[in-house]
């Protein structure tokens, strides 16, 4: 990380430290903030002393804290009428990520801005629960076939949808690797762990150690780098919150093994640790059930650490483009096998060029 | 005491604005980067009498330039970037100044959660307030423009910003915005009036901008509690009249045409219920300018 960089990671860490920031700095960090989705969660960890901070500054975390506060007020009413929805369908709806912080008030929620809700159900309910959303309003963007094939063979989710007079977006998976990932794990057993969520009937939250691992998942599987940071503040906050328990970090690695998902928690670990010192027992990435070794341990570093801090222009390195194109590429690779690959990217470049 | 915009020299300014400008304007604060002329000639036109604070904190960093690639040379086109980010598709080259005040409007309006904004424009004499919402074509920014031509203090044209600790408005004191024949009218009314560059053919129509007098930009930082609000319409052969406009429809009106009303939630509803019980709300119709200009000074006095 460049040093543009450090006072902004510096306030995630120890967040009494923003009431000693000049305002050069404040200048700098409302920015990298902004960017990286992550204003709201500064005025967050700032609300407890904002009359120490510039009133101008104060304004902003402010206004992104209106902000988060709204589309929590958004989601809960979102989830009520979706609730009606499902009432018919059977096995469990799990919430993922922002929603599921949002409903069940976890620690990543406090000034978390998202963009649609994540939706988990056992894939024999995929066609039931399409069905029902469908009668409900919900419709899925126009797709060509491709992309139809893409999502509905290859995908573990089905194509967005969108509330035809809400206009809210809605992702409905049914695993949390996509079918032709080269990773495989069993959602059966993330779904069967799930716990019920108070106050919404019809829904239920991954248990403690699987909302870390699938949010390390979806992080270190998927090519959306503008919200890495973001991602990361979520695993951190987790980890602090239940890290709290010495009995949770077994209990995770155990998961971890359990679900085959200890990849992506080695990666989670590394990096929360690194950038954000995350608390967690010593040695805790040694005994993690499956690690890189030193090569592309080294490797992986040189392409993550550029991707977490690409969000702001002040804080990219002539490594940050490369980085992102060889971590899209990555995504890819764990996504598809070759064969299926090879066809796909050059379809996306040439629909890429059509448009 | 911070220098004004209109001490420097041209060369100074476009020296100034490749490197970064600092301006304020009212609450705001803003760092704007352009190699544009006409955003140089635009600013020492319109924004001569606005301070120039020295580094700090900015609330939006902007630029207003030419695009790269062939379209910097064929035909011409300029972006607008709120901190390297492009929010809007690129115009003509030569429309670089009004895209730079639709971006400044964009940075407010899409970022200033910490008051209630109205899509409104606001006047105050007297120490009274007066709100215009408008809808478009309403002929809303002709009677902004002539009342400011006649000694009202003007506090926004576009976005009436509502501080949500005491209720009063805060004043932005930026330049009039001007559509098609409003142009004209207010160049034939007010000989004296200072009218930037005539944008042509934008998606808006013709668009020019007006500045806003001396007195009102020293005075940006005065808050000013409203009185009342008039919902103008502009119809040929009327006489000016004011007539009651119920309470409860203004509500809705100021609700349904906010920024960030539903966005505030229980907020933006106690501050626009204080607003509209402390105003007298009225429809207001006229035809002829000086017409209107006597009923409204009427209306504060």
């Amino acid at each position: 990380m460049k040093p543009a960089c450090d006072a902004f990671l510096h306030a995630l860490r120890e967040p009494t430290v923003m009431a000693g920031f000049d305002a050069e700095t404040w200048d700098r960090v409302v920015r990298q903030a902004r960017t990286s989705g992550l204003l709201g969660r500064l005025g967050a960890l700032a609300s407890g002393f904002s009359e120490r901070l510039p009133e101008a500054v104060w304004q902003h975390l402010e206004a992104a804290l209106t902000l988060a506060e709204q589309q929590r007020r958004a989601v809960h009413w979102e989830l009520r009428q979706l609730g009606r929805a499902l009432e018919r369908t059977e096995g469990p709806v799990v919430l993922l990520k922002g929603a599921a912080y949002a409903a069940a008030d976890l620690a990543p929620a406090a000034g978390r801005i998202f963009t649609d809700i994540d939706l988990l159900v056992p894939r024999a309910q995929l066609g039931a629960t399409e069905g029902a959303l469908m009668l409900d309003g919900w419709i899925t963007s126009p797709h060509d076939a491709y992309d139809i094939r893409y999502y509905r063979e290859w995908m573990h989710e089905l194509p967005p949808m969108r509330h035809i007079r809400r206009q809210t977006w809605l992702d409905v998976h049914h695993n949390i690797l996509p079918e032709t990932a080269r990773r495989k794990t069993q959602p059966a057993l993330f779904l069967a762990a799930s716990l019920p969520l108070p106050g919404f009937p019809r829904f239920s939250i991954p248990q403690p150690a699987d909302q870390v691992l699938h949010s390390a998942t979806h992080l270190f599987h998927e090519g959306e780098w503008q919200h890495g940071l973001r991602d990361l503040v979520d695993l951190d906050a987790l980890l602090r919150a239940y890290g709290a328990d010495p009995a949770f970090w077994p209990q995770l690695l155990a998961r971890a093994k359990t679900l085959n998902l200890g990849r992506p928690l080695y990666y989670a670990l590394r990096y929360a640790r690194h950038l954000l010192h995350t608390p967690m027992p010593q040695g805790l990435e040694l005994v993690c059930p499956e690690q890189p070794g030193h090569l592309a341990a080294a490797l992986l570093d040189a392409l993550f650490l550029p991707a977490f801090a690409s969000a702001h222009a002040e804080c990219k390195t002539p490594l940050s483009g490369p980085a992102a194109f060889a971590l899209y590429v990555r995504s890819h690779w764990l996504r598809m096998p070759l064969h299926l690959l090879i066809p796909h990217l050059l379809r996306k470049a040439h629909k890429s060029e059509d448009n | 005491m911070a220098v004004k915009l209109g001490k420097l020299s041209p060369t100074a300014l476009r020296r100034q604005l490749a490197r970064g400008l600092d301006l304020r304007t009212g609450p705001f604060r803003f760092l704007i980067r352009s190699h544009s002329p006409e955003v140089a000639r635009g600013l020492a036109t319109l924004y001569p009498d606005f301070p120039l604070p020295l580094d700090g904190f900015r609330d939006f960093h902007i630029r207003a330039d030419k695009v790269s690639g062939p379209r910097r040379w064929y035909r011409p086109q300029c972006n607008f970037w709120f901190d390297g980010l492009t929010p809007f598709k690129p115009l003509p080259a030569n429309h670089a100044f009004p895209l730079l005040e639709w971006g400044m409007n964009w940075c407010i309006a899409g970022h200033a959660q910490h008051y209630l904004m109205l899509h409104a424009a606001v006047l105050e004499r007297h120490g009274r307030a007066v709100i215009l919402p408008g809808d478009p074509g309403a002929g809303k920014s002709t009677l902004t423009a002539a009342l400011t031509l006649s000694g009202w203090r003007l506090l926004s044209d576009e976005i009436t910003l509502i501080d949500r600790k005491d209720g009063l408005i805060v004043p932005l004191a930026r330049p009039v915005s001007l559509k098609n024949q409003s142009i004209e009218i207010i160049r034939a009314a007010f000989p004296q009036a200072v009218i930037g560059d005539i944008a042509l053919d934008t998606h808006k129509g013709t668009v020019a901008h007006l500045k806003p007098p001396t007195n009102s930009v020293e005075r940006m930082d005065e808050k000013a509690r409203a009185a009342h609000i008039v919902f103008p319409r502009w119809r040929a052969d009327t006489v000016a009249r004011l007539t009651h406009h119920s309470k409860a429809d203004a509500f809705i009106h100021a609700a349904t045409h906010g920024f960030n009303y539903s966005l505030l939630g229980r907020l933006g509803y106690e501050l626009n219920a204080a607003l509209i019980d402390t105003c007298e709300c009225w429809d207001f119709e006229y035809s002829r300018l000086d017409e209107a200009l006597a009923v409204f000074e009427e209306l504060v006095s």
